[in-house]
């Protein structure tokens, strides 16, 4: 039946069902938009852009590591390429990147709201956002910013204008990664849908609520710490900056209090993303749900407490190294109950492996890496051997990348045809993510390898008998770049020439999929649902392949049943 | 991709007739529209506190590594000054919670000249704040890095090495501080006008309870920034 809509219908044609993609038109209808899946969808081509040009800078930083000596770039455009990979990824790619297009796209939904708390909040961070990425934008072509992502005093402060440019960006983004926060922990207070309690609230909106929590009371403090060191500069005040009697480890602890607990603002809707494919894909319900849920609210806890992990070599006392260590090794627990939960959700589930779940496979792999290196950093004395070595950065991007990019492709893929209304081509999409699996692995655990050998990182030249293994890596940074490029290519052709989607291709059981239209409509429901079980309620499980043999078309699927409307209520007030 | 621009709105088929006009249509009431409002509030201020808290971890830095330095520098700023910008400030958190508190009682002319009230307490509160910095800035009192202190008793801060880092800090924090003020004001002086145009009632109040909530924030971490700077 899809074939008969295929491209022939167009768009122009008016038996398409008002959707909230086409119910007003025009590039105004767009900048002036309160509706959260439009906002979604702008972040989402914002945030795309910037993993872009990340990527290529990545590539470039890859390439120029393909031998000793110079290849590509000098030394200064090497330090400032790497600087600008840091920066953009973090703060314009991976802090906005799954709470505001996923969240602002999918929570509500999975709420059975209308839209979020405070559309026009909504609107408005997006607005600083990209006043945050113009001003980034700016800070890069006036040049020369090589102080690593971290900004570290005092070298930041001998930088001149376009550092303070720059964090004074940073100061602005965070903004809206605040507003973004208060507006998902608002919305899941008070907005939920009747009967939806708190243990049916599906798993990716209890990880969007711990990486709220995180980004409400982590990003303050880099907004207190970027304006410190423009007043530092600009006014010398002398908190960080030795030359007046300032202190620059106090720059690092006021960093890293924000710094560690973003990363767990970066990784935690991973987790969410996570849960919903395992669960989806497996057919089965989520195994240990309160664990996964408050696990992920104990990370966000825990990651308060381990910022000084990051400063083992600065000379803190050895008692706070000790503590920082040890509470670094409990977080290897909340994780760690997360992973055995999802593998006990695949068991006796049936699996279905399309893109999202290889993906969660994907991620599963990767992100376990990526948190055992962790914890090997997390040891006093091993750090002082790892500490500033290449095993950091493959630790970093084997969470990172291996997990968060891994899970935010994973759930791009999943919530693709609700975004979009249309399926990607399912074969292409299983080819990228062998080919991203295998670059990735071959770029970063060679990493790793290099790392324990000693290869200092953020190094322009090295030893001769590193070559092999950066060759391996710049190799491997190849594959997964033709990975990834493959994604954005049929991803775009999904958009222009893909075949039209079916309102619950996967036979999901959460209210995006059950409740919701193709396209959703611009109020979400015609009816507010009424919730009466639990997010992944696949007691249907035997039938919901019903024939088919999972080929990936979506047609055999037998979804759950929808929710049925919540009763009106009684007045308005 | 969206061409179609004959569609029907979709609220046609939903009645909207029993709404009231202050109710945002994804709010299904009025109550869960001003409990989401307030709460969107406490978590702003939470994150307030914690910008702020930033600076109370310098301070408390800085004070414990030289505490001859601060308690020098303490000295020189004028605790009766700071006081009475304490009592203007207490007083403001008054009237702004009279102006909540006549708002719930429909008495619209009331509310307006309590916000009046505590715009003008806050006006009062930024000159003092004008009279101490610029004192200071007059003997040479400026942040570390051009910090010259002359004339009477502020030359025998020269010779305290950290009394710099203290003005510094005392520059900061009071000067951000000031800036919540300022903004807070504009808020106040823009609630105020809708108060006197008559859009609040006892239905809807939620502006002039949210800025309440701001404001009372603004003088709690004066609360905070009084001991620590002037007394202590």
């Amino acid at each position: 039946m899809e074939t008969a809509h295929k491209e022939a219908s167009g768009v122009t044609k008016t038996e398409e069902a008002p959707n909230y993609l086409n119910h007003e038109s025009g590039i105004w209808s767009w900048l002036t938009t309160l509706d959260h899946k439009r906002i979604g969808i702008m972040y989402a081509w914002a945030v795309a852009f910037f993993f872009l040009v990340g990527g290529l800078l990545a590539l470039a930083v890859r390439m120029e590591l393909f031998g000793p000596g110079e290849t590509i770039m000098g030394p200064d455009a090497y330090n400032q390429t790497f600087t600008l990979h840091g920066i953009i990824m973090i703060f314009l790619f991976l802090v906005p990147a799954t709470p505001a297009v996923l969240g602002n796209f999918v929570l509500p939904i999975q709420l059975g709201a209308k839209d979020v708390a405070f559309p026009r909040l909504n609107l408005a961070s997006w607005y600083i956002y990209m006043i945050g990425a113009f001003t980034a934008i700016a800070a890069i072509l006036l040049g020369d910013i090589d102080t690593g992502w971290t900004f570290y005093a005092p070298y930041s402060l001998q930088q001149g204008s376009a550092v303070i440019i720059m964090t004074a960006s940073v100061f602005v983004i965070g903004f809206s990664s605040i507003l973004t926060g208060m507006n998902m922990i608002v919305t899941i207070h008070k907005m939920r849908a009747p009967g939806l309690t708190w243990n049916r609230l599906p798993l990716f909106v209890w990880s969007i609520y711990a990486t709220s929590i995180v980004q409400i009371l982590a990003t303050p403090v880099i907004g207190i710490t970027m304006l410190l060191l423009i007043f530092e500069q600009v006014l010398q005040i002398g908190i960080f900056d030795p030359a007046l009697g300032g202190d620059p480890i106090l720059f690092q602890h006021f960093f890293w209090f924000y710094s560690h607990p973003a990363v767990y603002i970066m990784i935690l809707p991973g987790f969410g993303i996570i849960s919903e494919l395992i669960a989806t894909f497996s057919r089965h319900r989520v195994f240990g749900y309160r664990a996964i849920a408050l696990s992920s609210v104990a990370i966000a806890m825990l990651g308060f407490l381990v910022w000084g992990h990051h400063m083992f070599v600065s000379g803190q006392s050895a008692v706070s190294s000790i503590i920082f260590s040890l509470i670094t090794f409990l977080i290897g627990i909340p994780s760690g109950i997360k992973i055995f939960n999802w593998i006990a959700t695949m068991y006796k589930g049936s699996i279905w492996l399309q893109t999202p779940m290889l993906y969660a496979l994907s991620f599963l792999f990767l992100f376990t890496i990526g948190g055992l290196t962790g914890i090997v950093v997390g040891v006093l004395a091993l750090d002082i051997h790892l500490h500033d070595t290449y095993f950091v950065v493959g630790h970093f991007h084997y969470v990172m990348m291996g997990g968060m990019v891994m899970a935010l492709l994973g759930g791009v893929h999943y919530w693709w045809p609700k975004m979009t209304g249309r399926m990607y081509n399912e074969t292409a999409g299983k080819i990228a993510v062998a080919l991203i699996f295998v670059g990735f692995n071959l770029t970063f655990f060679s990493q790793l390898i290099m790392g324990t050998k000693g290869m200092p990182r953020r190094y322009y030249d090295y030893l001769e008998q590193f070559t092999a293994l950066h060759q391996v890596s710049t190799i491997g940074s190849w594959i997964l770049a033709a990975g990834l490029f493959l994604v954005m290519g049929y991803g775009l052709y999904s958009l222009v020439r893909g075949k039209k989607a079916p309102a619950n291709p996967w036979g999901a059981a959460t209210l995006e999929w059950t409740n919701v239209a193709a396209i959703p409509d611009p109020h979400n429901f015609k009816r507010t649902p009424l919730v009466t079980r639990g997010p992944y309620d696949f007691h249907l499980a035997d039938e919901v392949f019903g024939g088919g043999d999972g080929a990936g078309d979506g047609a055999a699927v037998r979804a759950p049943d929808a929710a049925p409307p919540a009763p009106e209520p009684k007045t308005a007030q | 991709m969206a061409t179609d621009t004959a569609v029907a709105t979709p609220e046609a088929d939903e009645s909207h007739a029993h709404h009231p006009p202050h109710l945002q249509h994804h709010f299904v009431s009025s109550e869960q529209q001003f409990d989401s409002a307030k709460l969107g509030m406490w978590l702003f201020l939470i994150t307030e506190i914690l910008l702020f808290s930033g600076m109370f971890v310098a301070y408390t830095v800085y004070r414990a590594w030289h505490p001859e330095a601060f308690t020098e520098a303490s000295a020189t700023l004028d605790w009766v000054l700071g006081g009475v910008n304490t009592l203007v400030l207490l007083g403001s958190s008054f009237t702004v919670a009279l102006s909540i508190h006549f708002a719930q009682k429909d008495d619209r002319m009331k509310a307006f000249w309590n916000l009046i009230a505590t715009l003008a307490l806050a006006g009062v509160f930024m000159v003092i704040k004008y009279f101490e910095w610029t004192a200071k800035f007059e003997h040479g009192v400026f942040p570390a890095g051009f910090f010259d202190p002359h004339g009477g008793y502020y030359e025998t801060l020269a010779s305290i090495p950290y009394t710099g880092q203290f003005f510094s800090i005392y520059f900061v924090m009071t000067g951000i501080h000031g800036l919540h003020v300022l903004i807070g004001m504009g808020v106040i002086g823009w609630i105020a006008w809708r108060t006197f145009r008559g859009h609040f009632s006892s239905e809807y109040y939620t502006p002039i309870e949210i800025t309440g909530l701001y404001w009372h924030l603004v003088d709690i971490i004066w609360i905070f920034l009084f001991p620590l700077l002037y007394l202590v």
